[in-house]
């Protein structure tokens, strides 16, 4: 059983990673319109390089 | 792409120059009063009613890009919106390069939208689903090891984290029902979210006194998931109502009214608030009226369809009365305001549609009169059970653990999903046909309606003539075509179209005379094209048809006839509701030749021309009266009062703001098939509603003698929530096959 001090901790923060990767999403707006980001994945306007901002 | 640039030309007569003033006037000072010093902003709004794809994303950022001044374009396809970073610019200078491209665009009121607050309370849902999510992953983790034979210290260690991981999750998490629920309380009612937080709090504290006596049974899992299915169920709830309130938003900040004012010779545009009674003002031909007033300079004519039904423009001359909505259509107007907001006609009207509205207001939705039965019931369950245990044991620990679990278990998770769940498929459903919901509630309403009441002019028409016949010889069709196009009134607009193969002739000394018509030169003769009286015609037999007539000198004059066009869809619309079993009426303020001509044509038996704004408002509430529920589908300023005191209400997007507001739900295209469907596809969403009433009803009648027998486990309580959960999503998504 003493593998759990190991393993629970792991699996802890293998959630609160994916926890906080959701916070980051969240924060940096990128909810605010699926189907737009959806759509713009077709135009090929940025497929060389990233667009500037 | 075709048809979405054919589009604009609908702007000669459509009803899209101005703005109802009234209902905007009173908001609009206020707004301008917050403001205090009207600055230009630099992110501008604008609505894009026909963004829908990769292409015209690129086409509109990069079109906006390239125009001087602007810095930066981003569209949000979701919403339909552009905002742009333009210092100095105004939505006049963005408006016609969209327009250019084939775009429509119309201003948005950043103020009035108010988006940040709305948006916000969304992302606060979802992160709190995401941090409950998180922690009913991690908790069933460890509860799957307890339900599979964890013993003692390994049980005991597991409980703990699991403790530690939900009990600040519950915390955090479920504000909102706790928030709800000191709400209600504070008012002395029994909301859904009392027996809701009852469950949370008495879960966690049963486990924690259970985990620190080393018990069996703790209920961390519960709590927490009980937290996530309800937050997804009040997260489907908060953005349907957001969709619906930035409809609503969006409808009155589109077009922000302004009038010109003339002050000491010079021409000031000003808000329509900031008007007052004996100012003067000019109003182009093809501009909208603004206030009440008395015309003091220019002759024109004047189209009333929006606020009487009339098709048939009217001659205006200094002296004659003008009421604010109407439009100006051939020659230029000064108007001397003698009702401005408040207290023009407008308002008045705006004043019936409120009072009719509040009425409305009082239906009760199936899910406020499910909650309305159960939260009671489930109080008197649960602490029954825990008087019962307790004198049939005398064991407070465990009547305390069986009360719990009878909450957990009836805990409304599959009802909380029911109604959200279902709205939210239905009205992406009717969005994706070309219907928006305005009201949370009026799909309901929109199911129970067995009465149809149709508007004419620019509902079942679309309000633009079109050429019937022509009686002319072949050699003068050039000159009638070549008149017709110099003018912009809508009958010779009509002509010039209907004619538009023929080629132009060319002619001299072209003048509009307000009022009357257009006259010209040709060949050293007199040409002219107009109303009947000026060319002294004989008078045409009263029919259905809008008549013009066509006259050379030296020859006798020709009349050309003009019909109104039916709207695409309307016969289709019109033939399914009667199929339904709908009964379907026709109220118009138009000439009873027009109104009877288009009730044959469509197979409408009931109809009554020559009707009143207040009649038609009447007529609706005798019907409502005698037990009909009524849908009203109509688009003028005239329909207003009726569209809020039927039991439902449509209006297409062409319709006057005042309308649009008034109404429930806002056709986006131009075909009428849609309304019919939108009944049939109501029927079935409260079917669904009222199915998944029953199936999670049936878990609980299942589930609860259980838990009252002292049998339930943790582990049940987890599966009965889950399934009820998961079945009634799936039965709402059925609807959108």
């Amino acid at each position: 059983m003493d593998i759990l001090t190991i393993l629970i901790p792991v699996s802890l923060g293998l959630g609160a990673a994916g926890l906080l990767a959701f916070i980051w999403a969240l924060r940096s707006r990128q909810f605010e319109d699926p189907k737009g980001d959806g759509e713009r994945i077709l135009s090929d306007r940025w497929d060389d390089r990233p667009r500037p901002d | 792409m075709a048809e979405l640039s054919a589009a604009p030309s609908a702007a000669v007569f459509a009803p899209r120059l101005g703005a109802c003033p009234a209902c905007d006037a009173v908001p609009l000072a206020q707004r301008l009063a917050d403001r205090a010093e009207a600055q230009a902003p630099a992110r501008l709004i604008l609505s894009l009613p026909q963004a829908h794809c990769a292409i015209c994303i690129t086409d509109i950022e990069d079109a906006l890009a390239a125009h001087p001044g602007v810095r930066g374009a981003r569209v949000n396809l979701t919403l339909r919106r552009v905002t742009v970073d333009a210092p100095g610019l105004t939505a006049a200078d963005l408006i016609p390069v969209l327009a250019r491209i084939g775009y429509e665009a119309h201003e948005l009121d950043p103020d009035a939208l108010a988006t940040t607050t709305a948006d916000r309370a969304g992302r606060d849902l979802l992160m709190r689903i995401g941090v409950s999510g998180f922690a009913m992953m991690n908790v069933m983790v460890l509860s799957v090891a307890v339900w599979s034979g964890a013993e003692a210290a390994t049980r005991d260690l597991f409980h703990w984290i699991s403790g530690a991981i939900a009990l600040p999750t519950v915390a955090f998490a479920g504000q909102p029902f706790f928030a709800s629920a000191w709400a209600s309380l504070k008012a002395r009612r029994l909301g859904m979210d009392v027996p809701i937080s009852l469950a949370l709090i008495l879960a966690s504290a049963i486990s924690v006194f259970e985990t620190a006596h080393s018990g069996h049974h703790a209920y961390f899992d519960a709590a927490v998931m009980l937290c996530f299915f309800l937050l997804i169920g009040r997260y489907l709830d908060h953005r349907t109502r957001a969709i619906a309130r930035s409809a609503a938003a969006e409808l009155t900040a589109l077009e922000v009214p302004r009038a010109t004012r003339l002050q000491g010779g010079a021409e000031h545009v000003v808000p329509v608030a900031e008007l007052r009674a004996g100012d003067l003002i000019r109003v182009r031909p093809g501009g909208r009226i603004p206030a009440d007033g008395e015309v003091v300079d220019g002759a024109s004519e004047i189209d009333r369809a929006l606020l009487t039904g009339e098709t048939l423009p009217v001659p205006a001359q200094p002296g004659m009365m003008l009421s604010a909505g109407e439009v100006n259509l051939t020659g230029p107007l000064v108007i001397r305001v003698t009702a401005a907001g408040q207290d023009s006609s407008l308002a008045r009207l705006t004043a019936l549609v409120e009072a009719a509205e509040n009425a409305r207001g009082r239906y009760t939705s199936l899910a406020e009169r499910a909650a309305r039965g159960y939260s009671p019931a489930v109080h008197a369950l649960a602490f029954s059970s825990f008087l019962g245990w307790f004198w049939f044991s005398g064991d407070l620990r465990l009547a305390v653990n069986i009360a719990a679990a009878v909450l957990i278990i009836t805990c409304p998770c599959a009802l909380g999903l029911a109604v959200p769940a279902v709205a939210t498929s239905a009205s992406g459903r009717l969005f994706r046909r070309g219907l928006l919901i305005k009201d949370g509630t009026a799909l309901e309403r929109l199911a129970e309606v067995d009465t149809v009441v149709f508007d004419k002019t620019g509902t079942l028409t679309m309000g633009q003539p079109q050429l019937l016949a022509a009686d002319l010889p072949e050699g003068l069709r050039p000159v009638a075509r070549a008149l017709a196009q110099a003018s912009s009134h809508p009958l010779a607009q009509a002509l010039a179209a209907g004619l538009a193969e023929v080629e132009p002739a060319t002619l001299t000394e072209v003048t509009e005379i307000p009022g009357k018509g257009i006259t010209a030169c040709w060949n050293g003769r007199m040409v002219r094209l107009g109303r009947a009286d000026w060319l002294d015609a004989p008078e045409g037999p009263e029919d259905a048809l809008l008549s013009s007539w066509f006259g050379i000198e030296g020859g006798a004059p020709c009349r050309i006839t003009f019909s109104d066009r039916l709207r695409p869809g309307a016969a289709e619309c019109v033939a399914a509701l009667g199929a339904a079993g709908k009964r379907v009426i026709l109220l118009s303020g138009d000439r009873p030749a027009a109104v009877s001509h288009l009730a044959a044509e469509l197979g409408i038996a009931e109809w009554q021309a020559g009707v009143s704004p207040t009649g038609k408002a009447e007529r609706v509430g005798a019907l409502s009266e005698a037990g009909a529920k009524v849908l009203m589908v109509g688009d003028g300023l005239n329909d207003t009062a009726a569209l809020a005191r039927a039991h439902a209400s449509v209006s297409p997007a062409s319709a006057l703001d005042a309308a649009r507001v008034a109404s429930d739900m806002v056709l986006t295209g131009q075909d009428l098939a849609p309304v019919a469907e939108a009944i049939a596809i109501a029927q079935r969403a409260t079917t669904r509603i009222r199915e998944n009433f029953v199936i999670s009803f049936g878990y609980n009648v299942l589930a609860v003698p259980i838990a009252l027998a002292g049998f339930a486990t943790p582990l049940l309580a987890a599966l009965a929530m889950s399934i009820s959960s998961v079945t009634v999503t799936l039965n709402a998504l059925r609807l959108n096959r």
